[in-house]
């Protein structure tokens, strides 16, 4: 039982402003489509704990805030995923389906737990053709956004979004978006990176189209 | 705990750890193993025949043909009994076919769940024990005579060489040291292998070997179907090696079946 009343304002803009917090620690990670697929960038010293993640052929994962939370949440959209290829076919798993799934599950812990995940997501989805392309940010408490071209989420998502917007191209070649995605962590941070993880999903790499890059191929 | 495409995410339920095999059977999907009750005598159904693979420098052929034969009749002239299972495996098959084609479905689901969840792939010893575990778990339809036993093979990144492993009805597993075959024309396969293998050789000669020891089988055992250069069906046959698993060039595999049909007589 709660001892006092809490309207319930109060406790929707206390847990939003916990988790705001919890988020904005973390380093941003971007997205970028380019001419074969979609870039995902993240500002990442560790090279063992990643931030992206193949999820499904065509769907990649990418998460912020708290190691423990995202990666929970990495794990049940693979088994999310995995079951539902395997009990029907691998064109019945799509970006959408994954994106709304994750989206009631976060909207869920965040009205009905104690503690808010602290966690921003994507779920990217490379289409057959560039026009579709999905690029779905999920945020802590389950919003769902459908972006295009470019995206961002983090501490800093607002700052990046507007440098990576101002610099996006259409039909970039992969190591153009890498720089535009450079160039916006330098002007959003005001500060040098920490290190890079980076994966792209590829349309030209067969079946799983998911892909981890060693940042030397592209900044060497 | 439930999973459905719109419905949320199994997060606070219990969660199994990186098998895709005990979570689908967690939540009751598993592929049905048992026999119903009170049946007795034997179902006939689909059974694939002769596969084989072979280690030459640096790599592993596996290779099959494409005939299933149900009792005294060609079931199906195309199937596929060769599969590539992960970058670095894959999966031959004989014995009754649908439930192997499954078991593989399967197994192919399992390795690629394991390295997505942990961000690895599973050793190639640790694979060849996952597919026992899968084979011994048929052993119920096995005493029903629908036993199906698969042949693996894949390049081991660790020792940087190509391995081939057997498998008996009951899940045993065994390493083999040149070659392996299994199904109805395995034993005039490996009779073929015995003498025309070479341990050195190149992945042309090791295709070539294969087809020749498919052509020998499809010879004498009436249910493995051999090339069939009229109706255009070849074997399918992969390489694996250090960079991975690719299908054989069509074009060498027609070649071999021409010079292993011509030399038959």
């Amino acid at each position: 039982m709660t001892p006092f009343y809490v309207a319930p304002e109060q406790l929707v803009r206390d847990k939003a402003e916990f988790a705001r917090k919890g988020i904005a620690r973390g380093r941003s990670i971007v997205a970028i489509e380019y001419d074969d697929g979609i870039l995902l960038l993240a500002e990442n010293p560790s090279l063992s704990l990643h931030k992206l993640s193949e999820v499904y052929d065509r769907i990649a994962f990418a998460g912020v805030g708290k190691y423990n939370e995202y990666e929970t949440l990495r794990k049940a959209g693979i088994r999310q995923a995995d079951v539902t290829g395997y009990l029907y076919s691998r064109h019945d798993v799509t970006g959408m389906g994954l994106a709304t799934a994750f989206s009631q599950t976060l909207g869920q812990i965040f009205s009905h737990e104690q503690k808010p995940f602290e966690v921003e997501m994507l779920i990217c989805e490379v289409g057959l053709e560039p026009t579709e392309n999905r690029l779905f940010k999920i945020t802590y408490d389950g919003t769902l956004y459908d972006q295009r071209q470019v995206t961002a989420i983090g501490g800093k998502s607002e700052a990046l979004e507007e440098a990576l917007r101002d610099g996006f191209e259409e039909g970039m070649p992969l190591r153009a978006a890498f720089e535009l995605g450079v160039a916006a962590f330098r002007s959003a941070e005001d500060r040098d990176p920490d290190g890079w993880e980076i994966a792209v999903l590829e349309r030209g790499n067969g079946r799983r189209t998911f892909r981890r890059i060693d940042p030397a191929d592209l900044t060497g | 705990m439930t999973i459905s495409s719109h419905g949320h995410l199994p997060i606070g339920a219990p969660i199994p750890g990186s098998s895709f095999t005990d979570l689908i059977s967690s939540l009751g999907h598993a592929p049905a193993v048992e026999v119903p009750n009170g049946r007795d005598g034997k179902l006939e159904a689909p059974h694939g025949t002769t596969v084989l693979a072979l280690r030459y420098e640096g790599g592993v052929v596996m290779a099959g043909d494409r005939q299933a034969t149900e009792g005294y009749l060609v079931a199906h002239r195309h199937i596929q009994k060769v599969f590539s299972t992960d970058h670095f495996s894959a999966v031959a098959i004989a014995g009754t076919a649908g439930l192997a084609v499954e078991m593989v479905r399967l197994f192919q689901t399992e390795l690629e769940h394991y390295e997505k969840i942990e961000g690895t792939r599973l050793s190639l010893d640790g694979k060849a024990t996952f597919l026992s575990r899968l084979v011994r778990n048929q052993l119920p339809m096995a005493f029903q005579g629908l036993a199906v036993v698969p042949l693996f093979a894949g390049f081991d990144e660790i020792s940087g060489v190509g391995r081939v492993f057997s498998f008996d009805v009951v899940g045993g597993r065994y390493e083999e040291n040149d070659y392996g075959s299994t199904g109805s024309g395995s034993r005039l396969a490996k009779s073929y292998l015995r003498t025309a293998y070479q341990p050195d050789g190149t992945e042309q000669i090791a295709v070539e070997t294969a087809v020749g020891a498919l052509v020998a089988a499809a010879d004498e055992d009436t249910a493995t179907g051999g090339p069939d250069l009229i109706r255009g069906i070849l074997p399918n046959i992969v390489a694996i090696d250090a960079d991975g698993i690719r299908d054989v060039d069509e074009g060498l595999i027609r070649s071999a079946a021409e010079t292993a049909l011509g030399g038959v007589r």
